[in-house]
Protein backbone atom coordinates (compact mmCIF):
# COMPACT_ATOMS: atom_id res chain seq x y z
CA UNK A 1 0.00 0.00 0.00
CA UNK A 2 1.22 3.48 -0.82
CA UNK A 3 1.08 5.81 2.13
CA UNK A 4 0.03 9.42 1.73
CA UNK A 5 3.58 10.38 2.44
CA UNK A 6 4.88 8.51 -0.60
CA UNK A 7 2.70 10.64 -2.86
CA UNK A 8 5.41 13.23 -3.29
CA UNK A 9 8.84 11.72 -3.47
CA UNK A 10 11.79 13.48 -1.92
CA UNK A 11 13.41 12.87 -5.31
CA UNK A 12 10.78 14.12 -7.80
CA UNK A 13 10.14 12.52 -11.17
CA UNK A 14 11.42 13.76 -14.52
CA UNK A 15 9.90 17.01 -15.76
CA UNK A 16 8.83 18.26 -12.32
CA UNK A 17 10.29 21.71 -11.59
CA UNK A 18 12.64 21.68 -8.63
CA UNK A 19 14.81 24.09 -6.73
CA UNK A 20 18.28 23.37 -5.45
CA UNK A 21 18.60 24.11 -1.75
CA UNK A 22 21.48 23.89 0.68
CA UNK A 23 20.49 23.31 4.28
CA UNK A 24 22.73 22.87 7.30
CA UNK A 25 21.40 19.81 9.10
CA UNK A 26 22.95 18.98 12.46
CA UNK A 27 26.07 20.87 11.39
CA UNK A 28 26.51 19.37 7.91
CA UNK A 29 25.60 21.17 4.69
CA UNK A 30 23.22 19.10 2.59
CA UNK A 31 22.42 20.11 -0.98
CA UNK A 32 19.29 18.62 -2.53
CA UNK A 33 16.86 19.31 -5.37
CA UNK A 34 13.32 19.57 -4.06
CA UNK A 35 9.90 20.10 -5.50
CA UNK A 36 8.40 23.26 -3.90
CA UNK A 37 5.53 21.31 -2.33
CA UNK A 38 7.83 18.92 -0.49
CA UNK A 39 7.34 19.48 3.23
CA UNK A 40 10.43 19.92 5.35
CA UNK A 41 9.49 16.99 7.60
CA UNK A 42 9.39 14.69 4.59
CA UNK A 43 12.67 15.95 3.19
CA UNK A 44 14.23 15.04 6.52
CA UNK A 45 12.56 11.65 6.75
CA UNK A 46 12.65 10.44 3.16
CA UNK A 47 15.28 12.52 1.42
CA UNK A 48 17.85 12.65 4.20
CA UNK A 49 16.77 9.44 5.97
CA UNK A 50 16.60 11.24 9.31
CA UNK A 51 13.55 9.36 10.54
CA UNK A 52 13.77 10.61 14.12
CA UNK A 53 11.52 13.51 13.14
CA UNK A 54 7.98 12.12 13.27
CA UNK A 55 4.83 13.24 11.49
CA UNK A 56 1.72 12.71 13.57
CA UNK A 57 -1.27 14.82 12.72
CA UNK A 58 -1.22 16.55 9.32
CA UNK A 59 -2.73 19.67 10.85
CA UNK A 60 0.11 21.36 12.79
CA UNK A 61 -1.40 20.31 16.10
CA UNK A 62 0.70 17.53 17.52
CA UNK A 63 4.28 18.81 17.49
CA UNK A 64 5.86 15.38 16.81
CA UNK A 65 7.71 16.96 13.87
CA UNK A 66 9.24 19.75 15.96
CA UNK A 67 12.81 20.62 15.01
CA UNK A 68 15.00 23.66 15.58
CA UNK A 69 15.22 26.14 12.70
CA UNK A 70 18.04 28.60 13.30
CA UNK A 71 17.73 27.64 16.95
CA UNK A 72 13.98 28.21 17.32
CA UNK A 73 11.42 25.41 17.43
CA UNK A 74 9.17 24.96 14.38
CA UNK A 75 6.73 22.32 13.19
CA UNK A 76 8.56 20.89 10.19
CA UNK A 77 5.34 19.54 8.65
CA UNK A 78 4.15 23.13 8.31
CA UNK A 79 7.16 24.45 6.48
CA UNK A 80 8.21 23.78 2.91
CA UNK A 81 11.63 22.26 2.36
CA UNK A 82 12.48 25.13 -0.03
CA UNK A 83 12.02 27.57 2.85
CA UNK A 84 14.94 26.01 4.71
CA UNK A 85 17.42 27.00 2.00
CA UNK A 86 20.40 28.68 3.65
CA UNK A 87 19.13 27.93 7.15
CA UNK A 88 20.41 25.72 9.92
CA UNK A 89 18.36 22.83 11.31
CA UNK A 90 18.75 20.65 14.35
CA UNK A 91 16.88 17.35 14.62
CA UNK A 92 16.81 14.73 17.34
CA UNK A 93 19.66 12.95 15.57
CA UNK A 94 21.83 15.97 16.39
CA UNK A 95 21.30 15.76 20.14
CA UNK A 96 23.52 12.85 21.16
CA UNK A 97 27.24 12.72 20.45
CA UNK A 98 28.88 9.46 19.35
CA UNK A 99 29.61 8.45 22.90
CA UNK A 100 27.02 10.07 25.11
CA UNK A 101 23.42 11.11 25.31
CA UNK A 102 22.37 14.74 25.53
CA UNK A 103 21.26 15.61 29.09
CA UNK A 104 17.68 15.98 27.78
CA UNK A 105 17.81 12.42 26.45
CA UNK A 106 19.31 11.25 29.72
CA UNK A 107 16.52 13.03 31.57
CA UNK A 108 13.85 11.20 29.56
CA UNK A 109 15.61 7.92 30.41
CA UNK A 110 16.06 8.67 34.11
CA UNK A 111 12.55 10.01 34.68
CA UNK A 112 10.72 7.63 32.34
CA UNK A 113 9.63 10.49 30.10
CA UNK A 114 8.33 8.24 27.33
CA UNK A 115 6.11 5.26 26.78
CA UNK A 116 5.60 4.67 23.05
CA UNK A 117 8.16 7.30 22.09
CA UNK A 118 6.32 8.80 19.14
CA UNK A 119 6.13 12.32 20.55
CA UNK A 120 9.56 12.14 22.20
CA UNK A 121 11.76 13.70 19.48
CA UNK A 122 9.46 16.72 19.23
CA UNK A 123 9.26 17.00 23.02
CA UNK A 124 13.03 16.92 23.32
CA UNK A 125 13.60 19.60 20.68
CA UNK A 126 10.90 21.84 22.20
CA UNK A 127 12.61 21.29 25.58
CA UNK A 128 15.99 22.17 24.09
CA UNK A 129 14.60 25.44 22.70
CA UNK A 130 13.36 26.28 26.22
CA UNK A 131 16.58 25.33 28.02
CA UNK A 132 18.73 27.23 25.50
CA UNK A 133 16.88 30.41 26.55
CA UNK A 134 16.18 29.60 30.19
CA UNK A 135 18.49 27.22 32.06
CA UNK A 136 16.42 27.24 35.24
CA UNK A 137 12.74 26.98 34.26
CA UNK A 138 9.91 26.47 36.71
CA UNK A 139 7.54 23.55 36.25
CA UNK A 140 4.98 26.00 34.83
CA UNK A 141 7.47 27.31 32.30
CA UNK A 142 8.26 23.76 31.18
CA UNK A 143 4.56 22.95 30.79
CA UNK A 144 4.03 26.19 28.88
CA UNK A 145 6.97 25.53 26.52
CA UNK A 146 5.71 22.01 25.79
CA UNK A 147 2.09 23.01 25.33
CA UNK A 148 2.39 22.71 21.54
CA UNK A 149 3.41 19.05 21.78
CA UNK A 150 0.89 16.29 22.36
CA UNK A 151 1.59 13.04 24.20
CA UNK A 152 -1.11 10.37 24.35
CA UNK A 153 0.68 8.03 26.77
CA UNK A 154 2.33 9.69 29.71
CA UNK A 155 -0.08 12.30 30.97
CA UNK A 156 2.95 14.63 30.73
CA UNK A 157 4.03 14.27 34.38
CA UNK A 158 7.21 12.37 33.62
CA UNK A 159 8.00 14.47 30.56
CA UNK A 160 7.98 17.58 32.71
CA UNK A 161 10.15 15.83 35.32
CA UNK A 162 12.56 14.76 32.57
CA UNK A 163 13.03 18.32 31.36
CA UNK A 164 13.53 19.61 34.90
CA UNK A 165 16.06 16.81 35.46
CA UNK A 166 17.90 17.85 32.29
CA UNK A 167 17.88 21.52 33.30
CA UNK A 168 19.49 20.66 36.61
CA UNK A 169 22.11 18.46 34.96
CA UNK A 170 22.91 21.12 32.34
CA UNK A 171 23.29 23.78 35.04
CA UNK A 172 25.62 21.51 37.01
CA UNK A 173 27.69 20.83 33.90
CA UNK A 174 28.03 24.50 33.01
CA UNK A 175 29.24 25.40 36.51
CA UNK B 1 -2.05 15.08 2.50
CA UNK B 2 0.25 16.93 0.19
CA UNK B 3 -0.44 20.34 -1.31
CA UNK B 4 -1.22 20.26 -5.01
CA UNK B 5 1.66 21.29 -7.24
CA UNK B 6 2.63 24.98 -7.26
CA UNK B 7 5.41 27.27 -8.38
CA UNK B 8 7.56 29.11 -5.88
CA UNK B 9 9.20 32.52 -5.91
CA UNK B 10 11.36 34.16 -3.26
CA UNK B 11 11.42 37.91 -3.96
CA UNK B 12 13.83 40.21 -2.12
CA UNK B 13 11.72 43.38 -2.22
CA UNK B 14 8.05 44.27 -1.80
CA UNK B 15 8.03 45.77 -5.31
CA UNK B 16 9.28 42.50 -6.76
CA UNK B 17 6.67 40.55 -4.77
CA UNK B 18 3.87 42.86 -5.95
CA UNK B 19 5.02 42.50 -9.57
CA UNK B 20 4.94 38.71 -9.21
CA UNK B 21 1.43 38.80 -7.72
CA UNK B 22 0.30 41.10 -10.52
CA UNK B 23 1.82 38.84 -13.18
CA UNK B 24 -0.04 35.80 -11.85
CA UNK B 25 -3.43 37.48 -11.95
CA UNK B 26 -5.07 36.11 -8.82
CA UNK B 27 -3.62 32.60 -8.98
CA UNK B 28 -0.80 33.40 -6.54
CA UNK B 29 -0.80 33.50 -2.74
CA UNK B 30 1.59 35.26 -0.38
CA UNK B 31 3.43 32.98 2.05
CA UNK B 32 4.51 34.65 5.30
CA UNK B 33 4.44 32.47 8.43
CA UNK B 34 2.48 29.76 6.65
CA UNK B 35 0.90 28.44 9.84
CA UNK B 36 -2.60 28.65 8.38
CA UNK B 37 -1.84 28.60 4.65
CA UNK B 38 0.33 25.46 4.62
CA UNK B 39 -2.20 23.34 6.58
CA UNK B 40 -4.97 24.65 4.29
CA UNK B 41 -2.92 23.69 1.24
CA UNK B 42 -2.29 20.26 2.75
CA UNK B 43 -6.01 19.78 3.18
CA UNK B 44 -6.48 21.27 -0.31
CA UNK B 45 -8.83 23.95 0.91
CA UNK B 46 -6.31 26.19 -0.84
CA UNK B 47 -4.54 25.30 -4.07
CA UNK B 48 -2.67 28.35 -5.38
CA UNK B 49 -0.70 27.90 -8.59
CA UNK B 50 2.09 30.08 -7.29
CA UNK B 51 3.46 30.87 -3.83
CA UNK B 52 5.22 34.18 -3.34
CA UNK B 53 7.37 33.62 -0.24
CA UNK B 54 7.98 37.01 1.39
CA UNK B 55 10.28 35.60 4.09
CA UNK B 56 13.26 36.88 2.10
CA UNK B 57 12.09 40.51 2.45
CA UNK B 58 13.96 41.35 5.64
CA UNK B 59 12.68 44.96 5.49
CA UNK B 60 9.24 43.65 6.60
CA UNK B 61 10.62 42.09 9.79
CA UNK B 62 10.02 44.64 12.56
CA UNK B 63 7.76 46.00 15.22
CA UNK B 64 8.21 49.47 16.62
CA UNK B 65 6.55 52.09 18.79
CA UNK B 66 6.79 55.74 17.67
CA UNK B 67 7.37 58.56 20.17
CA UNK B 68 3.64 59.44 20.07
CA UNK B 69 2.64 55.83 20.80
CA UNK B 70 1.70 54.75 17.27
CA UNK B 71 2.64 51.10 16.79
CA UNK B 72 3.84 49.56 13.51
CA UNK B 73 3.94 45.80 13.02
CA UNK B 74 5.68 44.60 9.85
CA UNK B 75 4.39 41.69 7.80
CA UNK B 76 7.14 39.35 9.03
CA UNK B 77 6.77 40.11 12.75
CA UNK B 78 6.21 36.70 14.36
CA UNK B 79 3.71 36.20 17.18
CA UNK B 80 6.49 35.39 19.64
CA UNK B 81 8.16 38.74 19.00
CA UNK B 82 5.12 40.41 20.57
CA UNK B 83 5.39 38.26 23.72
CA UNK B 84 7.64 39.44 26.54
CA UNK B 85 8.13 42.66 24.57
CA UNK B 86 8.27 45.58 27.07
CA UNK B 87 7.76 48.32 24.45
CA UNK B 88 4.66 46.61 23.06
CA UNK B 89 3.37 45.75 26.53
CA UNK B 90 3.55 49.43 27.51
CA UNK B 91 2.05 50.72 24.26
CA UNK B 92 -0.71 48.13 23.77
CA UNK B 93 -1.53 45.95 26.79
CA UNK B 94 -4.18 44.07 24.79
CA UNK B 95 -1.56 42.77 22.33
CA UNK B 96 0.76 41.77 25.16
CA UNK B 97 -2.10 39.86 26.80
CA UNK B 98 -3.16 38.09 23.60
CA UNK B 99 0.30 37.19 22.27
CA UNK B 100 0.93 34.24 24.62
CA UNK B 101 -2.55 32.86 23.83
CA UNK B 102 -2.17 32.64 20.05
CA UNK B 103 -2.02 29.02 18.86
CA UNK B 104 0.84 27.26 20.69
CA UNK B 105 4.44 28.26 21.49
CA UNK B 106 5.90 26.51 18.45
CA UNK B 107 3.42 27.93 15.97
CA UNK B 108 4.18 31.36 17.49
CA UNK B 109 7.81 31.20 16.36
CA UNK B 110 6.71 31.25 12.70
CA UNK B 111 3.19 32.63 12.40
CA UNK B 112 2.84 36.36 11.80
CA UNK B 113 0.54 39.03 13.22
CA UNK B 114 -0.28 40.57 9.84
CA UNK B 115 -0.78 37.16 8.22
CA UNK B 116 -3.24 36.22 10.93
CA UNK B 117 -5.22 39.43 10.39
CA UNK B 118 -5.27 38.78 6.61
CA UNK B 119 -6.41 35.20 7.15
CA UNK B 120 -9.50 36.68 8.88
CA UNK B 121 -10.38 33.47 10.66
CA UNK B 122 -13.48 34.09 12.83
CA UNK B 123 -11.40 32.48 15.58
CA UNK B 124 -8.39 34.72 14.98
CA UNK B 125 -7.00 36.53 17.98
CA UNK B 126 -5.33 39.30 16.01
CA UNK B 127 -8.26 40.26 13.78
CA UNK B 128 -10.31 40.74 16.97
CA UNK B 129 -7.50 42.62 18.68
CA UNK B 130 -7.01 44.94 15.68
CA UNK B 131 -10.76 45.56 15.59
CA UNK B 132 -10.85 46.54 19.26
CA UNK B 133 -7.84 48.80 18.75
CA UNK B 134 -9.26 50.47 15.63
CA UNK B 135 -6.04 49.92 13.67
CA UNK B 136 -5.46 49.82 9.95
CA UNK B 137 -3.57 47.74 7.42
CA UNK B 138 -1.11 49.24 4.98
CA UNK B 139 -1.46 47.51 1.60
CA UNK B 140 1.04 47.89 -1.19
CA UNK B 141 0.08 47.26 -4.82
CA UNK B 142 1.38 48.20 -8.26
CA UNK B 143 0.12 51.79 -7.82
CA UNK B 144 1.61 52.30 -4.38
CA UNK B 145 0.35 52.11 -0.81
CA UNK B 146 -3.06 52.62 0.74
CA UNK B 147 -4.38 52.44 4.29
CA UNK B 148 -7.35 50.16 4.92
CA UNK B 149 -9.18 50.60 8.28
CA UNK B 150 -9.57 47.22 9.95
CA UNK B 151 -13.39 47.40 9.79
CA UNK B 152 -13.13 47.68 5.99
CA UNK B 153 -10.39 45.05 5.80
CA UNK B 154 -11.81 42.03 7.63
CA UNK B 155 -15.26 41.80 6.08
CA UNK B 156 -16.26 38.20 6.69
CA UNK B 157 -14.99 34.71 7.42
CA UNK B 158 -11.59 34.31 5.72
CA UNK B 159 -12.35 37.42 3.66
CA UNK B 160 -10.22 40.52 3.45
CA UNK B 161 -10.37 43.37 0.96
CA UNK B 162 -6.86 43.16 -0.47
CA UNK B 163 -6.78 43.26 -4.27
CA UNK B 164 -5.16 40.21 -5.85
CA UNK B 165 -2.01 42.21 -6.55
CA UNK B 166 -1.69 43.83 -3.12
CA UNK B 167 0.36 42.74 -0.12
CA UNK B 168 -0.48 43.72 3.46
CA UNK B 169 2.93 45.04 4.47
CA UNK B 170 2.15 46.51 7.87
CA UNK B 171 -0.43 46.77 10.63
CA UNK B 172 -0.68 50.17 12.31
CA UNK B 173 -2.32 50.91 15.63
CA UNK B 174 -2.93 54.63 16.18
CA UNK B 175 -1.55 56.62 19.09
CA UNK B 176 -3.84 56.49 22.14
CA UNK B 177 -6.02 59.42 23.23
CA UNK B 178 -4.54 59.38 26.72
CA UNK B 179 -3.28 56.27 28.48
CA UNK B 180 -4.05 52.99 26.75
CA UNK B 181 -5.12 50.08 28.94
CA UNK B 182 -6.70 46.77 28.01
CA UNK B 183 -6.70 43.02 28.21
CA UNK B 184 -7.47 39.87 26.24
CA UNK B 185 -9.17 36.79 27.63
CA UNK B 186 -9.64 33.50 25.81
CA UNK B 187 -11.31 30.30 26.89
CA UNK B 188 -9.91 27.23 25.15
CA UNK B 189 -10.23 23.56 26.01
CA UNK B 190 -6.52 23.09 25.49
CA UNK B 191 -3.63 25.10 24.08
CA UNK B 192 -3.87 25.38 20.30
CA UNK B 193 -7.55 24.47 20.08
CA UNK B 194 -10.03 26.88 18.58
CA UNK B 195 -11.32 29.23 21.25
CA UNK B 196 -14.67 28.65 22.89
CA UNK B 197 -14.81 32.44 23.22
CA UNK B 198 -12.28 35.29 23.18
CA UNK B 199 -12.69 38.91 24.17
CA UNK B 200 -10.37 41.82 23.29
CA UNK B 201 -10.82 45.09 25.15
CA UNK B 202 -8.83 48.29 24.73
CA UNK B 203 -9.55 51.63 26.42
CA UNK B 204 -7.83 55.00 26.23
CA UNK B 205 -8.15 56.82 29.57
CA UNK B 206 -7.90 60.54 30.23
CA UNK B 207 -7.59 60.58 34.00
CA UNK B 208 -10.48 58.42 35.13
CA UNK B 209 -12.61 59.17 32.05
CA UNK B 210 -12.81 56.85 29.08
CA UNK B 211 -11.69 58.60 25.86
CA UNK B 212 -11.85 55.56 23.56
CA UNK B 213 -13.35 52.12 24.04
CA UNK B 214 -12.98 49.19 21.66
CA UNK B 215 -14.23 45.63 22.14
CA UNK B 216 -14.15 42.75 19.67
CA UNK B 217 -14.85 39.03 19.94
CA UNK B 218 -13.47 35.88 18.37
CA UNK B 219 -14.90 32.38 18.32
CA UNK B 220 -18.48 33.47 18.91
CA UNK B 221 -19.73 33.91 15.37
CA UNK B 222 -19.11 33.20 11.73
CA UNK B 223 -16.81 36.23 11.57
CA UNK B 224 -14.83 38.52 13.82
CA UNK B 225 -17.44 40.31 15.93
CA UNK B 226 -17.02 44.07 16.10
CA UNK B 227 -18.58 45.26 19.37
CA UNK B 228 -17.13 48.76 19.21
CA UNK B 229 -20.59 50.34 18.97
CA UNK B 230 -21.58 48.68 22.25
CA UNK B 231 -18.24 49.63 23.81
CA UNK B 232 -18.60 53.28 22.81
CA UNK B 233 -21.28 53.71 25.50
CA UNK B 234 -18.33 54.05 27.90
CA UNK B 235 -16.81 57.05 26.10
CA UNK B 236 -16.90 60.25 28.15
CA UNK B 237 -17.81 58.33 31.29
CA UNK B 238 -15.98 56.94 34.27
CA UNK B 239 -15.75 53.19 34.71
CA UNK B 240 -18.29 52.13 37.30
CA UNK B 241 -19.84 48.82 38.24
CA UNK B 242 -23.11 49.94 36.59
CA UNK B 243 -21.44 51.02 33.33
CA UNK B 244 -19.46 47.81 33.21
CA UNK B 245 -22.54 45.64 33.70
CA UNK B 246 -24.51 47.42 31.01
CA UNK B 247 -21.66 47.33 28.46
CA UNK B 248 -21.03 43.64 29.18
CA UNK B 249 -24.69 42.88 28.52
CA UNK B 250 -24.65 44.96 25.31
CA UNK B 251 -21.51 43.23 24.03
CA UNK B 252 -22.92 39.79 24.83
CA UNK B 253 -26.01 40.74 22.83
CA UNK B 254 -24.01 41.33 19.62
CA UNK B 255 -22.16 38.00 19.85
CA UNK B 256 -23.39 35.41 17.36
CA UNK B 257 -22.40 32.15 19.03
CA UNK B 258 -23.53 28.77 17.78
CA UNK B 259 -23.96 25.60 19.76
CA UNK B 260 -21.23 23.06 19.05
CA UNK B 261 -19.02 20.60 20.92
CA UNK B 262 -17.28 23.51 22.66
CA UNK B 263 -20.49 24.60 24.35
CA UNK B 264 -23.99 25.86 23.82
CA UNK B 265 -24.71 29.27 22.32
CA UNK B 266 -26.07 30.45 25.68
CA UNK B 267 -22.97 29.29 27.47
CA UNK B 268 -20.68 31.10 25.04
CA UNK B 269 -22.72 34.28 25.33
CA UNK B 270 -22.43 34.05 29.10
CA UNK B 271 -18.64 33.64 28.75
CA UNK B 272 -18.48 36.82 26.65
CA UNK B 273 -20.44 38.75 29.27
CA UNK B 274 -18.27 37.40 32.08
CA UNK B 275 -15.03 38.16 30.24
CA UNK B 276 -16.06 41.74 29.43
CA UNK B 277 -17.01 42.31 33.06
CA UNK B 278 -13.85 40.67 34.30
CA UNK B 279 -11.57 42.71 32.03
CA UNK B 280 -13.27 46.06 32.70
CA UNK B 281 -13.47 45.42 36.44
CA UNK B 282 -9.78 44.52 36.41
CA UNK B 283 -8.96 47.78 34.63
CA UNK B 284 -11.12 49.74 37.12
CA UNK B 285 -9.41 48.12 40.10
CA UNK B 286 -5.96 48.78 38.65
CA UNK B 287 -6.74 52.44 38.02
CA UNK B 288 -8.15 52.87 41.55
CA UNK B 289 -5.00 51.34 43.01
CA UNK B 290 -2.85 53.69 40.93
CA UNK B 291 -4.85 56.74 42.05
Amino acid sequence: MTSLYDEVQAAPGAGVPTRRVTIKVNGDDRTVDVEPRLLLAHLLRQGLKLTGTHTGCDTSNCGACTILFDGRPIKSCTMLAVQADGHSLETVEGLASASELHPIQEGFKEEHGLHCGFCTPGMMLAAKALLDKNDNPTEDEVRWALSGNLCRCTGYQNIVKSVLWAAEKMRAESN
Amino acid sequence: MYPSRFGYELPKTVEEAVALLDAHGGEAKVLAGGQSLVPMMRLRFAAPEMLIDINGIEALHYNRVDADGTVHIGALCRHEELEDNPAIAKAIPTIAAAAPLVADPIVRTRGTFVGSVCHADPQGDWAATMTALGGHIVAQGPKGKRDIPIADFVIGPFQNTLAFNEIAIEAVIPAPKGVRVGNYLKLERRVGDFATASVAVSLDMKGDTVAYAGIALAGVGGRTINANAAASALVGKKLTAENIASVAAAVAAVAEPRTDHRGSADYKRQIVKTFVERILTGLLNTSQKAA
